[in-house]
C-alpha cells in the first residue's frame, strides 16, 4: 500500500485457543504520526500492538518494518525489535538495576555503545523528563509516574524508529497520568512515530493524528480524532464513547 | 556420684580421642566431609543451572526439545533413586574396574543426585520472575540468552537463595553416607572409633554434635541473608 509506513500490518490474525484475538487487522503508521488505538478490553488492541513487535507472534498476516517482512523466520527479529521501542502497562523496569542502568544496559550491549556515551545519552534523557536527579535510584524508589517516564526514556535509549505504548497509564494513579502523558505528548510534537493504545481519551483528542476502534479483534472505525469523537458512525463506537466520555 | 560420672566422662574421652591419637579419625573425616560437600555443591549448582535453563527454556520458546527429554530423564532417575544406591553404582559400576580416589567419587555422585534438586529450585526461581521482565527484555532486542544472564538469572537467583542455602544443609548430612564406599568422611570416623573401643558414646554423640553445629552456622547464616532479602523486597513491588 503506502511506502512511507514505518511499520504495517496486513491481514494479522492472532488466535488464542478458540478465540481470535485479533482477526483479520491492516493498519499502517506512517513516519512522524501518532496512531492512537482505542477499544473495549478484551477488543484485541493490546494483542495487535504486540504482534507489531512480535511479542505475539500472528497466526497468518504479515508484519513490515521499512518494507522487511518482520515474520518471517529468515530475519533476526532481535535487530528490528531494537528499533522499535515498548512501553508497557507495568513499566517493567529491572529490579535490580539503577535507572541508569536499566538505559544504558541495551545500548551498550547490543549498540556496543561506548560506556560514556550511553551514561550522556542517557542524562540528556533523564532531563529531559525531569528525572536527572534520580539516576542512581533503583525503580522501587520511584513512584509510578516516576517508574514510565523513566521506561519511556529507556526504549528511548536505543534510539527506535518508533515507539509502541501498551495502556501506559492504565497502572498509574489518577495523580500520575498527567505526567506520563505529558512526555508522550511532547514526544509526539517532536515528531516520534508513535502507536498508543490507551483508554485516556483526552490524549487522542490533543495529540493523535489518527484514531482507530477495535472491537472483537476488527477495527470497526479510522478516522482522525475530531471526526471520531464529534461524529461516530458505527452504532458500537456511539454506546462506547458513551460509556467512557 | 557427680564426681563418678565426670571421671567416667574423663575416661571415655581419653579413651576414644586421645589413646592412640582417635581423633584425627575426627579430623581427617571432617576434612574429607567438608571437602566433598563444597565440591558437590559447586558442581550441584553448575549442573542444576543449566537443567533449569534448558526446562525453562523448552516451555516457554519449544526450542531444546531432545535436551529437555534428557533432563527430564535425568531428573525422574536421579530423584528416584537413593543417593546411597547411585554413590554405589558409581564406584562399584561405573568406575568398578579402574583406580580411582573415593573422595572424588563423591563429589560427583553427591553432585549429579544435588544437582537435581537444585534444577528444580533454579527452575522454580526463573518461573517465579514476572513476565513483564522477559518481555521488557526481548522489546529491547535482547536475545533469549543475554536476557536470561542478565535480566532473568541475577533476579532468579536472588528469589531462591534460601531454598539453595536449605539444599546445601541437605547435601552436608547426605555426605554422611560415603562410608558405603569406605570413604572415610566424618560419620565414618566416629563409626571406626567406636568399632575400635567398643565404646559408642563418645564418638557417635560427638560426630552428631559435630553436624549440628557445622548445620546451624549454615542456617544462622541463611537466616542472616533471609532478613538482608526481605529487606530488598519492596523492589519487587512494581
Amino acid at each position: 500500500m503506502n511506502g512511507d509506513f514505518i511499520i504495517e500490518a496486513i491481514n494479522v490474525t492472532k488466535r488464542f485457543g478458540k478465540i481470535k484475538a485479533v482477526d483479520g487487522v491492516s493498519a499502517g503508521i506512517a513516519k512522524g504520526e501518532t496512531l492512537v488505538i482505542v477499544g473495549p478490553s478484551g477488543s484485541g488492541k493490546s494483542t495487535f500492538l504486540r504482534c507489531l513487535n512480535m511479542l505475539e507472534t500472528p497466526e497468518s498476516g504479515t508484519v513490515l518494518f521499512n518494507g522487511v517482512d518482520i515474520t518471517s523466520k529468515k530475519i533476526d527479529i532481535n535487530l528490528y525489535r531494537q528499533k522499535i521501542g515498548m512501553v508497557f502497562q507495568h513499566f517493567n523496569l529491572f529490579p535490580h538495576m539503577t535507572v541508569l542502568k536499566n538505559m544504558t544496559a541495551a545500548p551498550m550491549k547490543l549498540q556496543k555503545k561506548k560506556e560514556s556515551d550511553a551514561v550522556e545519552k542517557a542524562m540528556a534523557l533523564l532531563s529531559r523528563v525531569g528525572l536527572a536527579d534520580r539516576a542512581l535510584a533503583y525503580p522501587y524508589q520511584l513512584s509510578g509516574g516516576q517508574k514510565q517516564r523513566v521506561a519511556i526514556v529507556r526504549a528511548l535509549c536505543m534510539e527506535p524508529e518508533v515507539m509502541l505504548f501498551d495502556e501506559p497509564t492504565s497502572a498509574l494513579d489518577p495523580e500520575m497520568v498527567g505526567e506520563a502523558l505529558d512526555v508522550m505528548k511532547d514526544l509526539a510534537r517532536g515528531g516520534m512515530t508513535m502507536a498508543v493504545v490507551t483508554h485516556e481519551m483526552n490524549f487522542a483528542r490533543e495529540a493523535a493524528s489518527r484514531v482507530i476502534f477495535m472491537d472483537e479483534g476488527k477495527i470497526v472505525e479510522e478516522n482522525s480524532p475530531d471526526n471520531l469523537f464529534a461524529a461516530p458512525a458505527s452504532p458500537r463506537l456511539k454506546s462506547f464513547l458513551a460509556k467512557i466520555l | 556420684m557427680l564426681n563418678g560420672f565426670f571421671e567416667t566422662l574423663t575416661e571415655q574421652f581419653i579413651l576414644n580421642f586421645i589413646d592412640g591419637g582417635r581423633w584425627k579419625f575426627i579430623a581427617n573425616g571432617l576434612v574429607v566431609t567438608l571437602k566433598v560437600t563444597l565440591f558437590a555443591a559447586a558442581l550441584g549448582i553448575a549442573i542444576g543451572f543449566i537443567v533449569a535453563f534448558v526446562r525453562t527454556t523448552h516451555d516457554k520458546t519449544g526450542g531444546f526439545k531432545i535436551m529437555n527429554v534428557i533432563c527430564k530423564a535425568y531428573l525422574t532417575v536421579i530423584r528416584g533413586t537413593p543417593v546411597v544406591m547411585q554413590i554405589l553404582i558409581i564406584y562399584f559400576v561405573i568406575f568398578g574396574s579402574v583406580n580411582i580416589d573415593k573422595t572424588f567419587v563423591a563429589i560427583i555422585a553427591f553432585g549429579i543426585n544435588s544437582g537435581s534438586y537444585v534444577a528444580e529450585i533454579a527452575r522454580s526461581g526463573i518461573m517465579s520472575v514476572d513476565n513483564g521482565q522477559f518481555e521488557a527484555g526481548r522489546s529491547l532486542g535482547f536475545n533469549y540468552v543475554q536476557m536470561m544472564w542478565r535480566i532473568i538469572a541475577p533476579q532468579a537467583f536472588k528469589n531462591v537463595l534460601p531454598a539453595l542455602c536449605n539444599e546445601f544443609i541437605t547435601l552436608l548430612k547426605e555426605t554422611s553416607v560415603c562410608g558405603y564406599i569406605a570413604l572415610q568422611d566424618l560419620a565414618k570416623g566416629g563409626d571406626i572409633i567406636r568399632s575400635v573401643t567398643y565404646s559408642p558414646f563418645m564418638p557417635l554423640i560427638s560426630v552428631a554434635l559435630i553436624y549440628l553445629a557445622l548445620v546451624t552456622l549454615f542456617t544462622f547464616l541463611t537466616g542472616k541473608l533471609e532478613r538482608r532479602l526481605r529487606d530488598s523486597e519492596r523492589r519487587f513491588y512494581n
